[in-house]
């Protein structure tokens, strides 16, 4: 289990950055793919943008993408707002038992 | 660099029947050993398994049940394209002289665990591939105007053209309303676009210019391989776009010194109606943004040239099965041994096959 695991299962969502050309490494690594040095972990800014969308039944689910790297599946609260690629999100809460969960709020 | 062709095959149906991998795996070798002249098992240099089973040592357990003694035995596993990376392996063996014949058999059960990537921690809970494809589907809808009528007339094709292969999961054909009409997985993805992971099993011989008479009049050749990986997550991809089908293209055309123009017909990895008109794009076989009008051409004309077996949709989707059916069929058109799929005397064909959500792409040019 990495930090990204342990974090997620405390509800933090973290990413790996490397310490050596200060790439993001996404999806999660102990080792940077571009130079192959050492990362650290730091909390990813909880505020993106919805890249695509569609619904299951009652349920909204989204790929949102933050800091213009990092992109996630989750599922969807519009909060009554109009839908639409391009528009923000904010990571309201994470998790991890089973699977990872990740869950947006809608807020414009 | 050896000329390496396929001389040999066997097919099993593809079914809902929840069989052990090994026995699936002898029954697909056993009928390459009954229509295959000249062959015993001492002939057989290599024997290479694909498959997303959990079950070990695959090559060496087909081997034994089999009596073959082969020098190199493995398996093969690269998710829905296990199949295709294994005919590359054989190809590898045989094209740098390491040995002169292999065994190719892929097999996987209903219910196999290849669906699902459990690495890729961005997909969340949505891990499924009907996740990914409903993203596709979504997109393309609004960079294209993609219609469900057209995305909807992908099933009825392939469906249809499935009917006159013996050994496909579907042989029921269905309208545009009714595939329109038929269950939602999501709110873009309908039941019927979607392929059926199901059980069985398909087997190639590979084998040497110097030895391809000896069991064949008719040999195939693989002229033309290509195969990228762009990544392993799905949320690195592109949406609208094959990205690594369109370099694997590439590269299999300017290994086979052909043109896509040339192509007569296709194996194409249609696990959602939308990857068909993704992939004939991406292959260079029509423009972009004309693949739903090339597909629509294709089942009004009743042209067999895209997926004439039915492709995953229509004859189901083993997974490690799979590229080996599509390289079969292509194999037995070229030949003229597609029965009532017959083409009218093609001389070059490709199979298209993808991972992952096209995270990669292999595709292959035969030539008779």
């Amino acid at each position: 289990m990495n930090q990204f695991d342990i974090e997620l299962k405390k509800g933090n969502f973290v990413t790996s950055e490397c310490q050596h050309c200060k790439k993001i490494v996404w999806p999660p690594s102990n080792y940077c793919n571009n130079c192959l040095n050492s990362v650290r972990w730091r909390n990813v800014s909880l505020y993106g943008k919805i890249i695509e969308w569609s619904k299951k039944g009652n349920d909204i689910f989204c790929i949102s993408e933050f800091e213009s790297t990092i992109r996630i599946i989750g599922k969807l609260d519009v909060k009554n707002k109009i839908i639409g690629s391009g528009k923000s999100v904010k990571l309201s809460k994470c998790s991890m038992n089973d699977k990872c969960k990740f869950f947006f709020t809608l807020i414009e | 660099m050896k000329k390496v062709a396929v001389v040999g095959y066997g097919n099993t149906k593809f079914t809902k029947d929840e069989l052990p991998i090994e026995s699936l795996l002898l029954e697909s070798t056993k009928q390459v050993f009954d229509t295959t002249k000249n062959l015993s098992q001492d002939l057989i240099d290599a024997v290479i398994v694909s498959t997303n089973d959990n079950s070990k040592y695959l090559g060496a357990v087909l081997s034994e049940l089999s009596g073959i003694k082969p020098k190199i035995s493995h398996t093969v596993e690269h998710l829905c394209s296990s199949g295709s990376s294994a005919i590359i392996s054989g190809f590898s063996y045989i094209a740098s002289g390491l040995v002169d014949t292999v065994l190719v058999t892929g097999a996987d059960k209903i219910g196999n665990p290849g669906q699902i990537l459990e690495w890729d921690k961005s997909r969340g809970e949505y891990n499924h591939p009907v996740y990914w494809a409903s993203m596709f589907t979504k997109a393309h809808k609004r960079q294209f105007n993609t219609t469900d009528e057209e995305l909807a007339i992908v099933s009825a094709k392939n469906h249809k053209q499935a009917i006159d292969n013996p050994n496909a999961y579907s042989h029921r054909a269905y309208t545009i309303s009714e595939i329109m009409n038929s269950k939602n997985v999501t709110d873009d993805l309908r039941i019927l676009d979607c392929s059926y992971s199901c059980s069985g099993s398909s087997s190639i011989l590979l084998t040497s210019e110097e030895n391809a008479k000896k069991f064949t009049s008719e040999p195939v050749w693989i002229t033309g391989i290509g195969q990228k990986t762009n990544s392993a997550s799905f949320t690195k991809n592109e949406l609208t776009v094959l990205s690594s089908t369109i370099t694997a293209a590439n590269d299999a055309y300017k290994m086979a010194k052909i043109t896509p123009q040339e192509i007569d017909t296709a194996e194409i990895h249609d696990a959602f109606s939308v990857c068909e008109l993704m992939a004939v794009e991406d292959l260079s076989l029509t423009k972009k943004n004309t693949g739903a009008s090339y597909v629509r051409n294709l089942f009004n004309t009743e042209n067999r040239k895209i997926n004439p077996r039915g492709g995953l949709i229509g004859a189901g989707h083993p997974l490690g099965a799979t590229g080996i059916a599509q390289i079969i069929e292509i194999t037995q058109q070229l030949q003229n041994k597609a029965g009532k799929r017959q083409l009218s005397n093609p001389e070059k064909g490709l199979i298209h096959n993808m991972s992952a959500a096209a995270t990669s792409s292999t595709v292959l040019v035969l030539e008779s």
